[in-house]
């Protein structure tokens, strides 16, 4: 039966505040055992969305369920079968690591031995063991983002959700914090995240979302997402000349039959191509005929970014910077 | 049940951790009330006030009282400080992601603040001890202080919790924690009794709460309990009507933010 592996269903949800509305009839699927990304700039919904999974933020109408318990109504049964790992800053400076993870063992009332035997895997398990009686706030980044997972992971949770789990820490961190994720993907547990981060959601998700304007844009995986878009990119940019050179030359290559589009930015082209080994000698060719002076040109697979573009319109960068000044979603 | 004595206990135990690791908050907020309020400012109207018009031995025995429900006060409207940091860094969205009844936190807060409290007061009282300030109606008496203080504390902190919930940042917080702290101090019992005051001050401490209890603790200390019961009675009453409206004013402000 296919409902059988499905763990999260959200239909049409839509959370307004006051004036603004974050997320707007949004529909997605997560199925058990796979890492679902959720993946947008600062603003584009993800958090809000990440909160009403998590029981914390009551949605203003559609549904929400995890393994067929509604987040409003059932609120306690699914806050049973979910681990949630915020991001670092949700931390208590003047408790140690251990103290947190018996807070938590008391508030999911986990039997006293089998708590301490289970804080002191997790401790090993990320590797937190030699910190675990200092206080948190002797922590360096990576060590609370371990102690995070650690303590997400305390009630054995069906479904873990990750705030931006890698947010501000170092490559080597980011690595282990991937590390982590993909092993526990790989003893059955479902992982729902959040990230900005293009190369995380490529690397890191089985399947992702992406999610601009409160709204879901795309879902797959990230290589069906990129094959989606057909063909290859090329940028082209161009030497500072005449100011009539880009539109004529956008003009000359529109009609050629490889060329799929054409998206123009400052000082240069994004083509998206098919058959690159016709495409690139016919562009040469458009350059030269027109005289205009290529400073450089960049040949690419398909890369998510594309996927992004192609999906809202603008890229993850642009997005991001013009979102910094509205409610964080 | 169960259940929940077991989370606010554990949440409770982490106030107390938290208090316990910040040495020098714990000394100054064991220790101010005391030193600034009780022996600076009864050592400085000591000859300034007139016995006849406080109708006490001494102003530090007048203003014992004072500074015990002034303490209730301070530690009261601070109570949801706490909460306020926790919900501005995220810790209580990873508490209510988890499944504990949402009271405990609340209840976690109540008993913290006023079991710090309690101690207050019996420093205070302790303190006050040394400067000839025995309480006429012994143990018992202090007993009746330690429970008027508790009830008012309850009300305080829920107002205070509210205002965590509600406010935007926690500089508006501050504000108006500032703004409210003075004035009810000013604008009651606790420096000068009614009597001394202009009539539109008098007017303005009777519709304080803290003035009446005040009004209650003071003959504990200072007279005996013929004269205190009265007081003790008209405080309760006072009391119950401002607990019930802080309650109902916190515990709508908490649905509205944590559902």
């Amino acid at each position: 039966m296919a409902t059988s592996s499905v763990a999260i269903e959200v239909t049409g949800l839509s959370k307004t505040y006051d004036s603004l509305t974050a997320v707007q009839d949004l529909s997605l699927t997560v199925q058990t055992g796979e890492i679902f990304g959720l993946l947008g700039p600062n603003g584009a919904g993800k958090s809000t969305t990440l909160r009403i999974l998590i029981t914390t933020l009551k949605p203003t109408s559609g549904k929400a369920t995890i393994f067929s318990h509604d987040v409003e109504a059932e609120a306690d049964t699914v806050r049973q079968l979910i681990g949630y790992v915020p991001q670092e800053r949700a931390i208590d400076r003047f408790l140690t690591g251990r103290e947190h993870l018996l807070l938590l063992g008391d508030l999911y009332h986990l039997p006293k031995e089998e708590a301490v035997r289970r804080i002191q895997e997790l401790l090993k398990l990320v590797d937190l063991e030699d910190h675990a009686d200092r206080v948190a706030k002797t922590y360096s980044g990576g060590m609370k983002r371990k102690l995070d997972i650690a303590c997400g992971l305390l009630p054995n949770p069906k479904v873990l959700f990750l705030d931006e789990p890698t947010l501000g820490l170092d490559v080597q961190s980011r690595l282990n914090v991937w590390d982590y994720v993909r092993r526990l993907r790989d003893q059955g547990m479902t992982i729902v995240m959040t990230t900005n981060y293009l190369d995380e959601a490529d690397q890191l998700c089985d399947r992702i979302a992406i999610i601009d304007g409160g709204t879901i844009r795309a879902t797959g995986s990230p290589k069906e997402l990129k094959a989606g878009l057909g063909g290859d990119g090329v940028s082209l940019t161009l030497r500072e000349g005449d100011p009539g050179v880009h539109e004529q030359l956008t003009e000359d290559i529109k009609g050629l039959p490889f060329v799929r589009s054409i998206r123009s930015r400052e000082r240069g082209l994004d083509i998206r191509v098919d058959a690159p080994e016709k495409a690139l000698p016919a562009l040469f060719e458009a350059t030269n005929r027109i005289g205009c002076h290529i400073e450089s040109i960049e040949y690419h697979r398909p890369r998510l970014d594309d996927v992004f573009i192609h999906y809202t319109g603008r890229s993850m960068a642009d997005a991001s910077s013009s979102s910094d000044s509205e409610s964080a979603g | 049940m169960q259940n929940q004595i077991q989370e606010v206990l554990a949440l409770t135990n982490r106030w107390v951790k938290r208090l316990s690791r910040e040495k020098f908050s714990m000394l100054f907020t064991l220790v101010q009330p005391m030193l600034f309020w009780l022996i600076f400012f009864g050592s400085l109207f000591q000859r300034a006030a007139d016995v006849n018009v406080v109708q006490a031995p001494n102003y530090i025995s007048f203003l014992a009282a004072g500074v015990v429900v002034m303490t209730v006060l301070n530690n009261g409207l601070a109570g949801g400080v706490d909460l306020l940091f926790d919900k501005e860094n995220g810790f209580l969205e990873r508490l209510m992601a988890t499944p504990i009844r949402r009271s405990s936190v609340i209840l976690s807060r109540f008993l913290f603040v006023m079991a710090i409290t309690a101690m207050q007061i019996l420093v205070i009282l302790g303190v006050a001890f040394f400067f000839d300030v025995r309480p006429e109606t012994g143990i018992l008496g202090i007993a009746v202080i330690l429970c008027i203080g508790m009830l008012f504390g309850v009300g305080l902190t829920a107002i205070s919790m509210a205002m965590a919930f509600s406010v935007k940042s926690h500089g508006d917080f501050f504000s108006v924690l500032g703004f409210l702290s003075l004035p009810m101090i000013f604008l009651s019992s606790a420096l000068v009794p009614l009597s001394a005051m202009p009539g539109w001050m008098q007017a303005l401490a009777a519709l304080n709460p803290m003035t009446w209890v005040i009004d209650a603790v003071r003959p504990l200390i200072l007279i005996g309990w013929e004269a205190a019961i009265p007081q003790v009675m008209i405080a309760l009453g006072v009391l119950v009507v401002f607990d019930a409206l802080c309650l109902y004013g916190g515990a709508k402000a908490f649905r509205k933010t944590v559902g």
